[in-house]
């Protein structure tokens, strides 16, 4: 029996780990499927991170550095090359790797940590043909960052995710031209700076309302179609336009890898795709917890270490037998707000909620509604799907309601 | 000088090869694309069909019937997914009905057991998902399904373990009747080398079966032979996400009637469900293209056969071409001596295939070829071991004799890199990306690859020994990358 | 009087910031929410500047992350990476190890451990 397996060594999984050794946890096992710590960061060279969490600059490597580095000095045990192959409702994990061949582990709390994968091109249904040269962002990210190959010399951008735009700006300083970046939506999922430093910089379009409509080409890619949408998102005939490429990158959504979760019976949300957890980031199973882009996407990294710390410091709490349920307060969202997380509360304590809208809005509220009634209101100047935003609730708030709903109102 | 040589690797020219392989000859395969089973046996329904679709006393309706038995025992000898699940032909109301029961009684003249018609509700007690307007439907237990790549993939590397050789890029494009023998030439260049071969390259072989799919009525007036026409129906698919895989258990026909055969949804062997196919008549024998208007009807014409089709769950999308051959039968003749015609192996071909085999055997044993039976003939093919199919047990058995299976190289679908290395240490080996997709299904899951492709393209490297930017995803001029960043 | 739109960069807020000139002279600075956002958008107009980073040829034949360890000239980025790209990085290296030392005022540095 371990006290801790965390299953996934990225830094969701790492900042989990030293929470947990902070809150007196000793036993504690990460179980990594990469050569090395570090997840998806260590293909992310670009700076930008730490700015929340260290107050600092940080490219991916040596943000996931700062929390190897801890993993390392607190003498954590890692297994690396190691793929958790299932996890059972009762928190039994069984796992591969080359040494040990298949091995269970009974664990007494678990840590989902997984990560997220990113949408291909299957799953948007364009139509053409299917030659070499489509690759999603991540991927021609791992080509370039990790094995020192440009996948293409001219290139197009589908959607506007901070990968695609990131990856935009790492074509371009690699010597290759990035003629276009598409985006179904009339506004750009990425970080308002992605695109003033991966796009604007280089002069590279971003072409709002539009989509690929067909990719050319029966070997490598030759040229893709693309088209304006209308409100419906439906292609525009008379707009249509063909622009030679040899590269089509894929930027159009990341979706949490939860199929352990689902092995081992976990309530899902189908928003986030991710569980429903409490505040304590503990799942439907008790003794399982999870965090990181596995339980809900996040565009900064240092909301997923945060994040991951709750949940290392509450496994610590539940290993040691002190957590106990006060309350069961579920949590709704308005459709305007898409999705809190929590979507539930267990314990009566401070509570920040995370939460992300649907639209692009301007001047709008944040109301808290408890049974009914507005017990709490945030105003803020502006929300957009792709920035997650985040309130505290104090507990005294929420004292003795039965039901908790976000809504958002338009202040006009 | 070989003693048969088998032009096109697909389906039917692989199982040919694999029975011929049997005998004491000399026997060569010739395929003009990079790899095996690139044509129509690369995208189709993938179904061992039971029988009733073909009219009586048809070479189709023979082949086929005789086919579905054989299928089992070849499957098992070649150790390719086979699962006998039975198929439903759906109706809806009385004029689907008759269509019905007339199906049912040419079936039954064809020899295929076990053929009922049942009502709508019995339909829906099989299969729950049926949507409620349906009738009547004819249930035919004998139906499977098979993956075509797979069979002529381990087909031709059985034939190949048993003796026979395979050569890939090799596009033939001329042929010379010798006495005695025939003179098949290729202008392209083999193996991604030309250097060191000559050009035009040139195989000698006494008989010659032309099995080469949509392109088999070129090869036909290459030997003069002009009473062939094959042209490419085009069929366009949707592969549904594993989680749909229970959505039906049987493959689910429509009734045919003036408007075609309709839409089938048919769970596969690896466990997605796969839709399709649509029907328009093509000129271009290499447009692999799909279409707006193609997958739209897909979807559209899928969703009144069953219910609740989640398919937001799409994970890929990809079009067949179909050798629609002029005679509305199989076209399995010899203009000349030594010379056989495969052509026009269009559904049920798949299915046939292993009575193709057998037949055009026989038919170059009554052309005077001697088929003696090797001692040392192997029927059964060593497979690549599936790691996540395989028990605990076997799986540690794996790990202890070769770490490579501790590996996992594709997480979506669990493949180790063990059985990446097989796949290209076996014949046929694989050679590109795609090839070890078809072999192993490393990056046909959840994430298309996006994870393991840059993985697999080093093992490739490695195991080939070639630079990484050699890589391609199906022969040349595929590459995945254009050149390293830093020189 | 022009005017110049332009996101804030120094943060993952993204300020939009209006700075208004008066021939050189800037006039006004709107929309940013903290100081460095008037700072970073004063830059912007008078002296914008960017931080590069990239990959080194190793002598391995493999590569290194890098960066420059401060913001570069906007208008030197490319010429920065002809001297990124002109360098093999000897092993083994440490995180912050200078590589490559006055690039347009900032040193290349390794963000990655590598041996």
């Amino acid at each position: 029996m371990t006290d801790l397996v965390i299953i996934g060594g990225g830094p969701a999984g790492m900042s989990a780990a030293v929470a947990a050794y902070e809150s007196g946890i000793r036993d504690i096992l990460i179980l990594e499927r990469d050569a090395q710590l570090g997840g998806i960061l260590q293909q992310c060279i670009h700076n930008g991170f730490g700015l929340h969490r260290f107050g600092e600059e940080l490219t991916g490597p040596e943000y996931a550095w700062k929390y190897e580095k801890q993993v390392r000095e607190l003498g954590i045990p890692v297994k690396l090359n190691t793929m958790v192959l299932s996890v059972t409702p009762d928190r039994v994990i069984t796992a591969t790797n080359e040494e040990e061949g298949i091995f269970a582990i009974e664990a007494r709390a678990i840590i989902l940590a997984m990560g997220c994968r990113e949408r291909p091109r299957g799953a948007l249904n364009i139509a053409g043909t299917r030659p070499a040269g489509i690759y999603s962002a991540g991927t021609a990210q791992k080509l370039v960052n990790r094995k020192g190959y440009l996948p293409g010399k001219s290139v197009v951008i589908l959607g506007s995710g901070d990968i695609g735009l990131i990856m935009a700006r790492r074509m371009t300083l690699e010597g290759a031209e990035v003629k276009a970046v598409c985006e179904l939506m009339p506004y750009s999922g990425g970080l308002a700076r992605n695109i003033e430093q991966c796009l604007n910089d280089f002069g590279i379009p971003l072409k709002l309302s539009h989509t690929v409509v067909e990719i050319h080409g029966r070997k490598r890619l030759e040229g893709v179609t693309i088209a304006k949408v209308d409100e419906n998102r439906r292609p525009i005939e008379e707009t249509k336009e063909y622009i030679p490429c040899d590269t089509l990158l894929l930027s159009v959504g990341l979706i949490p890898e939860n199929e352990l979760t689902l092995q081992a019976g976990i309530g899902m949300d189908v928003v986030t795709g991710g569980a429903v957890v409490d505040q304590d980031r503990q799942t439907s199973r008790e003794g399982i917890f999870t965090c990181g882009n596995v339980l809900h996407v996040h565009d900064l990294v240092d909301f997923v270490s945060e994040e991951a710390a709750v949940a290392g410091k509450s496994a610590a709490e539940y290993i040691r037998g002190e957590s106990g349920q006060e309350c069961d307060i579920p949590i709704g969202a308005d459709g305007k707000i898409r999705y809190t997380v929590p979507q539930r509360i267990t314990k009566r304590k401070d509570i920040t909620l995370f939460f992300r809208v649907a639209d692009i809005y301007r001047n709008v509220k944040i109301n808290v509604v408890g049974d009914g009634r507005v017990i709490h209101s945030v105003r803020k100047p502006k929300a957009a799907p792709g920035e997650m935003e985040s309130l505290l609730l104090k507990a005294p708030l929420f004292e003795g309601v039965s039901k908790l709903s976000l809504q958002l109102e338009e202040l006009g | 000088m070989y003693d048969v040589a088998i032009i096109g690797a697909g389906v039917a020219g692989g199982l040919l090869a694999r029975t011929l392989a049997a005998y004491d000859i000399k026997i060569c395969i010739l395929e003009k694309e990079s790899d095996v089973a690139m044509g129509s046996t690369r995208a189709n329904s993938g179904i061992a069909h039971a029988g009733y679709d073909a009219e009586e006393g048809s070479l189709k309706a023979k082949l086929n019937v005789r086919g579905s038995r054989l299928m089992e025992q070849v499957t098992k000898e070649l150790g390719v997914p086979y699962r006998r699940t039975g198929s439903l032909v759906i109706g809806f109301g009385d004029e689907d009905r008759e269509t019905i029961e007339k199906l049912c009684a040419r079936g039954l003249r064809n020899g295929v057991r076990g053929l009922q018609v049942i009502d709508g509700e019995e339909a829906r007690r099989l299969e729950p998902g049926l949507s409620d307007s349906v009738t009547c439907a004819l249930y035919a237990p004998t139906a499977g399904i098979v993956c075509p790549y797979e069979l002529a993939i381990a087909a031709v590397g059985n034939a190949m373990d048993n003796g026979a050789e395979l050569m890939l890029d090799f596009e033939v494009n001329h042929i010379e009747k010798k006495e005695g023998h025939y003179e098949i030439f290729s202008d392209a260049c083999g193996e991604n080398c030309c250097e060191n071969l000559q050009k035009p390259r040139k195989v000698c072989a006494r008989y010659v079966v032309n099995a080469a799919g949509i392109y088999a009525d070129e090869i036909a007036r290459l030997a003069g032979d002009d009473s062939i026409q094959i042209h490419p129906r085009r069929g366009e698919y949707l592969l549904l996400d594993r989680e749909c895989g229970n959505l039906v258990s049987r493959t689910i026909f429509r009734t045919p009637s003036k408007k075609g055969k309709g839409i089938l949804i048919t769970p596969t062997v690896d466990g997605n469900l796969l839709l399709g196919p649509t029907s328009v008549d093509g000129e271009d024998k290499e447009d692999k293209a799909t279409t707006e208007e193609g997958l739209a009807q897909i979807m559209a014409r899928a969703q009144e056969n069953v219910k609740n089709l989640p398919l937001r769950k799409v994970i890929t999308s990809f079009t067949g071409l179909r050798s629609a051959g002029n005679t509305g039968d199989f076209i399995i003749t010899s203009p000349k001596e030594g010379f056989i015609n495969v052509a026009g192996i269009e559904s049920p071909g798949l299915t046939a295939a292993p009575a193709i085999a057998e037949y055009v055997a026989e038919m170059l044993a009554g052309q005077g070829l001697a088929l003696k039976r090797k001692e040392d003939y192997q029927p059964f093919r060593k497979p690549v071991y599936a790691f996540r199919n395989a028990s605990v047990e076997e799986k540690n058995e794996m790990i202890r004799r070769d770490k490579a299976y501790g590996r996992v190289v594709c997480r979506c679908e669990t493949v180790t890199e063990g059985e990446i290395v097989a796949a290209i240490r076996q014949n046929p080996p694989a050679r590109d990306l795609d090839g070890i997709k078809r072999r192993t299904r490393a990056q046909m899951g959840r994430c298309q690859g996006g994870f393991c492709m840059p993985y697999l393209a080093e093992i490739l490297a490695r195991e080939w020994g070639v630079p990484y930017e050699e890589i391609t995803k199906s022969g040349e001029g595929s590459e995945i990358s254009v050149c390293r960043t830093k020189g | 009087m022009t005017k110049r739109e332009m996101t804030c960069i120094i943060c993952p807020m993204g300020c939009p910031v209006t700075v208004e000139m008066r021939g050189e002279e800037i006039a006004s600075i709107r929309g940013n929410t903290c100081k460095r956002g008037a700072a970073y958008a004063e830059a912007e107009v008078r002296h914008p500047e960017r931080t590069v980073t990239s990959t080194m040829r190793c002598e391995n034949g493999g590569i290194l992350s890098v960066k420059t360890d401060r913001p570069i000239p906007k208008a030197k980025i490319m010429d920065c990476m002809s001297l990124i790209n002109a360098h093999t990085v000897k092993l083994p290296v440490s995180i912050g190890d200078i590589l490559l030392s006055d690039v347009f005022g900032s040193n290349v540095v390794a963000t990655e451990n590598k041996s």
